[in-house]
């Protein structure tokens, strides 16, 4: 089992604020992790710093092998590493099918040709077509996405990051704002997911957490409280202390 | 010697007066750019529709010169409520192209307007007696009405620095600006103090077109032609800022003031040149925060 | 402005019978109303112009007032050197277009570099700077009096400039017609959809790899070359430039064009213009002041209740047609 990603000592602080405080992570090949925390904990602080769009103060972000740290959000993605947003951050006005096939052409690197017609790229579109198929929004593919309902949308959100055939996908709370009746179709679709790909998830959503993952790291006030396996974390004091304690307070 | 140590102290003096003016100006601009975020290109027809309402009232009326002014101030605040109300809050959450589109528009009425009423001369500035003339300074002289001006400027300066800083309203407007939604959720109401806020923005734009009259011409071509120095003033000062754009606009008074009087045949071409190097190394302005 | 894009990848890039009308319009025009033609020959160039801003506005997403600055430096290119080398008008126009583009490039990878107010900003200084520079250098521009006196040559050598500027409105129609094609390339091909994106949300193109930078870099100078064909073709078809051609009004007025058509539909681009310099034409004789008045009211309007501009209100017909006949 490799490690795929791998952050050593991350230390992020706005001024005397802490927002992550010497966080050490791994995430295998193939794993299915998930990271809990309380609101505030710095969950998104940490998803963000993996993807780029946040610097850390200090520490390093390894994937593959390689130190990201200081590449931009862009050359991250092209080594590998997708993400879906907390909320949803879509191309409202286009149709659903282009939304991944952004993505695609993106990764084929055929975005940026200026001549043949984009339609013409029929591999993009048939590679766009079975990814939405397999999230079971195939029907929809010729739609604005702005019409989609809000459960549909956060499928398509999952659907651009698969487009970019990652190593690594940062889930940031699939099924936020979905009604509880239709996440299970979120669950489905995740445990549907490539074997070989490293998923983590952020998530409130107990229930899902403990039947996806298979290991947890919860997040508390910056810093790492516990790690485990689900039975691990499920029984230990501390985890529930945090949580009970919220809330109660 | 003498002769550059003269020329210098008039540059100054002149830059001065043009300095205070457009900062008196483009205060307003700075204000309601940082606190409603609307970029409001046509702040220039403000500026220019006090200094017709002074002129008209003088020239027309025979209206005396401090109730001209503070007619100017009076009328354009009132004015710039109603539009605000009407045409203004309606895209405070449009896009920025709306926006601009909805300013460049407002431009060009107000511009056929006043090309209407007032033909597209400059309006002659007939100043009272009492302002006129030299006033000797340590063995200069002075023009009497730019020392006025000055320190006429600096008191407006300083009443609206104190009342931003110690009456609450200056402290909401500082909030609001700081962090809107916030603002709104502890029961500010932004849209009175939005509207407020504009007023007086605009009030002191028309105060400053009126008293400036004499330095920057009254015309209908204003807003179009000197758009770009209240848009270099705050964006150099910093949005929603008081202090910034008081420095950002004696900085160019004084610069212009200079480049026109030594280097004509390069006008103000060093101030744009500055202007785009500046924001370049610093996007937020000199004195603004980063957004 | 939410509006329907064309592009895309399963935008059917086939030209639809309806896109030919403009150009039927267009001969038809030159064979049944001669007197009009140096008008159009002046719309067919801010037809150019205006679809050069849009590439840029319109598909992605930066708004700019200070288009006029590439115009201009196309326009004044093509008349320094007529004055200077040579009359031939194709030489005239790559020049325009070179030196349009070159500004481009040198201000697009400094000023895409900001955002928002900053970036509007920036494109107001530039066009102010190029205006400047314009008026103080008199032995190169002419200065407020304008660069003129210098003749065009026949086309090449075989189509010479007439009277009557049927010429002229040929050789503005062919290469707009060249220049709307390129355009139309653009917009369907793959850069056209990401600039789309990143129209649409900046933020995600970014999450999904694309570099954003260098498209709008791209785009901004593709865009700004038009822009400099655009003038350097006026200053050929009119025998001269003066410093309009660089001003902030010109800008404005140009952005009001592209707006009043409809933004990001390539044929807003067209419409536009053509209805505003045809409204101009008419009103403005009869009643000058009024007609700044008239425009700043109809954008007012536009921007309050017609976002989508003439294509769009076009639009919104037809799908309201359409209802009715189910």
């Amino acid at each position: 089992m490799s490690v795929v990603l791998e952050t050593r000592a991350l230390c992020k602080s706005f001024g005397a604020l802490t927002v992550a405080e010497q966080i050490h992570f791994r995430l295998e090949r193939g794993a299915r992790h998930a990271l809990i925390g309380p609101n505030g904990a710095g969950k998104t602080t940490f998803v963000n710093m993996l993807t780029g769009r946040l610097a850390p103060s200090s520490g390093q972000i390894v994937l593959g092998g390689e130190d990201i740290t200081a590449l931009g959000q862009a050359e991250r993605v092209k080594r590998g590493l997708g993400r879906t947003f907390q909320i949803n951050s879509l191309f409202l006005n286009a149709p659903v099918v282009d939304n991944v096939a952004f993505a695609v052409a993106e990764r084929e690197g055929v975005a940026g040709r200026m001549f043949r017609p984009a339609s013409h790229y029929r591999a993009v579109l048939d590679e766009s077509m079975a990814l939405l198929e397999t999230l079971g929004l195939a029907e929809d593919a010729r739609l604005p996405v702005v019409g989609l309902p809000y459960g549909k949308q956060r499928l398509v959100e999952i659907a651009i990051a698969l487009g970019l055939k990652p190593r690594v996908l940062l889930l940031d709370e699939p099924a936020a704002g979905v009604p509880s009746m239709e996440s299970h179709r979120i669950l489905a679709v995740l445990e549907q997911l490539p074997e070989d790909i490293a998923i983590l998830i952020i998530e409130h959503d107990m229930d899902l957490v403990f039947r996806f993952a298979q290991r947890i790291t919860v997040l508390t006030q910056g810093s790492v409280l516990a790690e485990g396996s689900p039975a691990e974390i499920g029984a230990d004091s501390r985890v529930r202390e945090v949580y009970l304690g919220e809330r109660h307070a | 010697m003498q002769a550059l140590l003269s020329s210098l102290v008039s540059v100054a003096f002149h830059g001065l007066a043009y300095g205070m003016i457009l900062y008196v100006i483009s205060v307003g601009l700075s204000v309601t750019m940082g606190l409603m975020g609307f970029a409001n290109l046509a702040h220039g027809v403000f500026a220019m529709a006090g200094g017709y309402v002074m002129l008209s009232a003088m020239n027309r009326f025979g209206v005396p010169f401090p109730i001209a002014i503070a007619a100017a101030f009076i009328a354009v605040a009132l004015g710039s409520m109603v539009l605000e109300r009407l045409l203004y809050a309606r895209l405070y959450t449009a896009g920025e192209l709306e926006q601009v589109l909805f300013t460049i528009g407002l431009i060009f009425i107000s511009v056929s307007v006043a090309r209407l009423i007032y033909g597209t001369l400059p309006q002659p500035v007939f100043l009272p007696d009492y302002v006129k003339g030299q006033l000797r300074f340590l063995g200069r002289d002075f023009p009497t009405y730019r020392v006025v001006l000055i320190l006429f400027s600096i008191s407006i300066v300083g009443l609206l620095w104190f009342g931003v800083e110690r009456t609450r309203w200056g402290a909401m407007v500082r909030a609001a600006v700081d962090y809107r939604a916030m603002a709104q959720s502890v029961g500010i109401n932004t849209s009175r103090l939005f509207t407020l806020t504009f007023a007086l923005g605009s009030g002191l734009a028309a105060l400053g077109g009126a008293l400036g009259a004499e330095i920057i011409a009254i015309q209908p071509s204003y807003p179009f032609e000197h758009l770009v120095y209240f848009l270099i003033v705050v964006s150099l000062g910093g949005l929603g800022n008081l202090r910034g754009p008081f420095f950002a606009a004696l900085l160019i008074g004084v610069a212009d003031t200079a480049c026109k009087y030594w280097v004509p045949e390069f006008g103000a071409f060093f101030i744009f040149f500055a202007t785009i190097a500046i924001l370049l190394w610093r996007p937020a302005g000199l004195f603004g925060r980063a957004a | 402005m939410s509006v329907s894009h064309a592009g895309g990848y399963i935008a059917d890039p086939r030209i639809r019978p309806i896109e030919w009308l403009p150009w039927v319009l267009a001969l038809l025009c030159y064979f049944f109303a001669p007197s009009y033609l140096p008008l159009g020959s002046y719309v067919l160039t801010m037809i150019i112009f205006a679809l050069s801003l849009d590439l840029i506005l319109g598909y992605g997403g930066i708004i700019t007032l200070g288009h006029s600055a590439y115009f201009g430096t196309g326009a004044y290119a093509a008349g320094i050197l007529a004055v200077h080398l040579t009359g031939e008008p194709l030489v005239g126009l790559v020049a325009g277009t070179l030196a349009a583009g070159a500004l481009g490039f040198l201000t697009g990878i400094v000023i895409l570099r900001t955002r928002g107010l900053a970036l509007l900003m920036l494109t107001l200084a530039i066009t102010s700077l190029c205006f400047e520079v314009a008026n103080k250098a008199t032995s190169w521009t002419g200065g407020a009096d304008g660069l003129g006196g210098f003749s065009v040559q026949p086309i090449v050598g075989l189509f010479k400039f007439d009277m009557f500027g049927k010429t002229a409105y040929l050789y503005c129609l062919v290469v707009l017609f060249a220049c709307w094609w390129l355009v139309r390339r653009l917009v369907y091909s793959p850069f056209g959809a990401s600039l789309t994106g990143v129209r649409e949300n900046n933020l995600r193109m970014h999450a999904v790899g694309a570099p954003v930078y260098r498209r709008l870099v791209i785009a901004y100078t593709i865009s700004a070359a038009l822009a400099g064909l655009a003038g350097a073709l006026l200053t050929q078809t009119t025998q001269f430039v003066g410093l309009k051609v660089l001003g902030f009004e010109l800008s404005g007025e140009l952005v009001v064009m592209l707006v009043l058509g409809g933004v990001g539909r390539i044929y807003g681009a067209f419409i536009g213009p053509l209805v505003y310099l045809m409204a101009q034409d008419y009103l403005a004789k009869q009643f000058p002041e009024y007609w700044y008045f008239f425009i700043g009211a109809i954008l007012v309007l536009v921007v309050m209740f017609a976002r989508g501009g003439i294509l769009g209100i076009l639009d919104a017909g037809v799908a309201r047609l359409r209802r009715r006949s189910r």
